[in-house]
């Protein structure tokens, strides 16, 4: 049916060249940002948690770590951070396994402005699949975004725990309850409802944040809209005008539906975190 | 018996071993008609054609890796891919860098376009060019004032919004941009960068030496200048002997 682009015309136009491969990418690219904020917020909220457990430790170095890691994020622009992470991570993944799977290489590692490790050290090697590659820039992503957003999460987290008046805890105490048992059985449940205002927020920022990810070399959404919507000259099978108002248009779309379906879950999420808290309801 | 039917199982996968290098060649993908994605989504353009043919005359297995522009030198030497095979000029401050094979087109040289009908001031004007490039450097070193754009298409763009009098690019790629008939060439061309070649990491000797010698085979039998004539926006002139 799209045989020769140039013969068409009109809404079989529209439909062949809404339904050509690089649409297709594009396409895609929604369940990859999908995807990773489905993956980031489970991650991001236990790092979140680990961090406000590190902060309210009695271990003294622990809470130093905790105070380091939450304040060392806050403090770096995000953009670096997601620089940073990856490109370190990989250059150390990759060193490991240059001392592991390459003894027998005596070349410094750093030579010059190279990075140099032996081919079987790469990761992933030179030879796998483009997915294999995509997936490994995913969890990348990933983990950089899980650190960022851990650390805010975990300012939140902490807050919230101390939120929880003090008098539920001393009457927890007064029945006799142990340390761990008040922590578990009366602060961590009521803490919910205080950090549910801040967590929306962050998963707001998260889902806004996506873009990024055509930084850590990940086709995103934003990354194939301008590429699409971009003048196409008659080398291409389908020329076009600058059409990149219309992709942006249709991405905010996007971005709006996103936000109201977090929105509604939300609502439904604190009603329920709140049942019997008193001062709770909404 | 046995002896022989060892041997020659060694070399096979010597042989395996050598035949199956695997090369990822790095490139933009948003420089038409040197590297551009296409309709199907695929690195399309010259250096594509010109990239595959260098990989199997070299022996390579090659796949084709798509990186931003302004992170294109360090992510090569960090390692992600091979080579740059991107309408990269040849200039000292890259070579300090990063290693060039010889070089496959000679220098194109640069042009201004601006809307039809206007008449910018190039030298003291507002001219777009695309980050870390050799025009944004020449605007950067010029009078007049220079807007940077990550994408050469932005740059583009910017004369199209009226955000710059003129843009400053290679003068094949404005050639497929001024083609929608808004815009067009405007003063002289200027002349600056040395010819296009493909970029490889300094410690990466043999590689370069494996395209270096398939680029001279690609000039001495002709297969260059018959691909580079399937561009003709592209400089047609001889690309220095090798």
């Amino acid at each position: 049916m799209c045989g020769d682009p140039s013969t068409l015309e009109g809404f079989q136009w529209l439909i062949c060249y809404l339904s050509t491969g690089k649409h297709q990418k594009f396409y895609m690219s929604f369940l990859v940002v999908i995807g990773l904020l489905i993956a980031v917020a489970p991650l991001a909220l236990a790092m979140g948690f680990g961090g406000a457990l590190a902060k309210r430790s009695k271990i003294l170095p622990l809470r130093w770590l905790g105070s380091l890691y939450t304040n060392m994020v806050r403090g770096i622009p995000d953009l670096i951070f997601f620089l940073f992470v990856p490109i370190a991570l990989d250059q150390l993944f990759e060193m490991i396994r240059h001392k592991i799977k390459c003894p027998e290489v005596t070349d410094p590692i750093y030579q010059g402005n190279d990075f140099v490790v032996c081919a079987a050290a790469k990761l992933p090697l030179g030879n796998a699949d483009a997915w294999v590659h995509n997936v490994y820039g995913f969890v990348m992503a990933c983990i950089a975004f899980a650190i960022v957003f851990g650390a805010f999460a975990a300012n939140t987290i902490d807050g919230a725990l101390r939120a929880v008046p003090e008098k539920q805890l001393e009457t927890a105490r007064a029945y006799g309850m142990t340390e761990r048992q008040t922590f578990w059985r009366v602060q961590l449940p009521q803490m919910w409802g205080y950090a549910l205002p801040g967590l929306s927020n962050l998963w707001m920022i998260l889902v806004k944040a996506t873009p990024l990810l055509f930084l850590l070399g990940i086709e995103d959404i934003v990354y194939w809209a301008k590429e699409l919507g971009g003048f196409k000259s008659d080398r291409f099978d389908y020329p076009h005008p600058d059409w990149r108002a219309y992709y942006f248009a249709a991405l905010m779309v996007f971005y709006l539906l996103t936000t109201w379906v977090s929105e509604k879950f939300f609502i439904r999420l604190n009603q329920r975190v709140n049942v019997g808290r008193v001062g709770g309801e909404l | 018996m046995k002896k022989i039917a060892l041997g020659t199982i060694v070399l096979a996968l010597a042989a395996g071993t050598a035949a199956a290098q695997d090369v990822r060649m790095g490139t933009e993908g948003a420089y038409p008609p040197y590297n551009f994605v296409n309709d199907d989504g695929e690195i399309d353009g010259f250096e594509r054609k010109l990239g595959d043919e260098l990989c199997e005359r070299a022996g390579l297995t090659c796949t084709w890796v798509k990186n931003d522009w302004d992170s294109i030198i360090p992510n090569l030497v960090s390692g992600n891919y091979d080579t740059i095979i991107a309408g990269m000029s040849i200039t000292a401050e890259r070579d300090e860098v990063i290693d060039f094979t010889q070089e496959y087109l000679p220098p194109d040289p640069s042009a201004f376009a601006a809307l039809a009908g206007s008449t910018p001031d190039l030298e003291g004007g507002v001219i777009a060019a695309q980050s870390a490039t050799i025009q944004a450097s020449f605007v950067a070193s010029s009078g007049a004032t220079l807007v940077e754009f990550a994408t050469p298409d932005e740059a583009v763009n910017a004369v199209r919004n009226g955000e710059a009098d003129a843009v400053l690019a290679d003068t094949a790629f404005l050639a497929e941009m001024v083609d929608g008939g808004d815009m067009e060439f405007v003063g002289d061309p200027v002349y600056i960068g040395g010819g296009v070649g493909m970029g490889l990491r300094e410690s990466d000797a043999d590689l370069k030496a494996k395209f270096n010698d398939a680029i001279c085979s690609m000039k001495k039998d002709g297969s260059l200048a018959k691909l580079v004539a399937e561009y003709p926006e592209l400089p047609q002139g001889k690309p220095a002997d090798c």
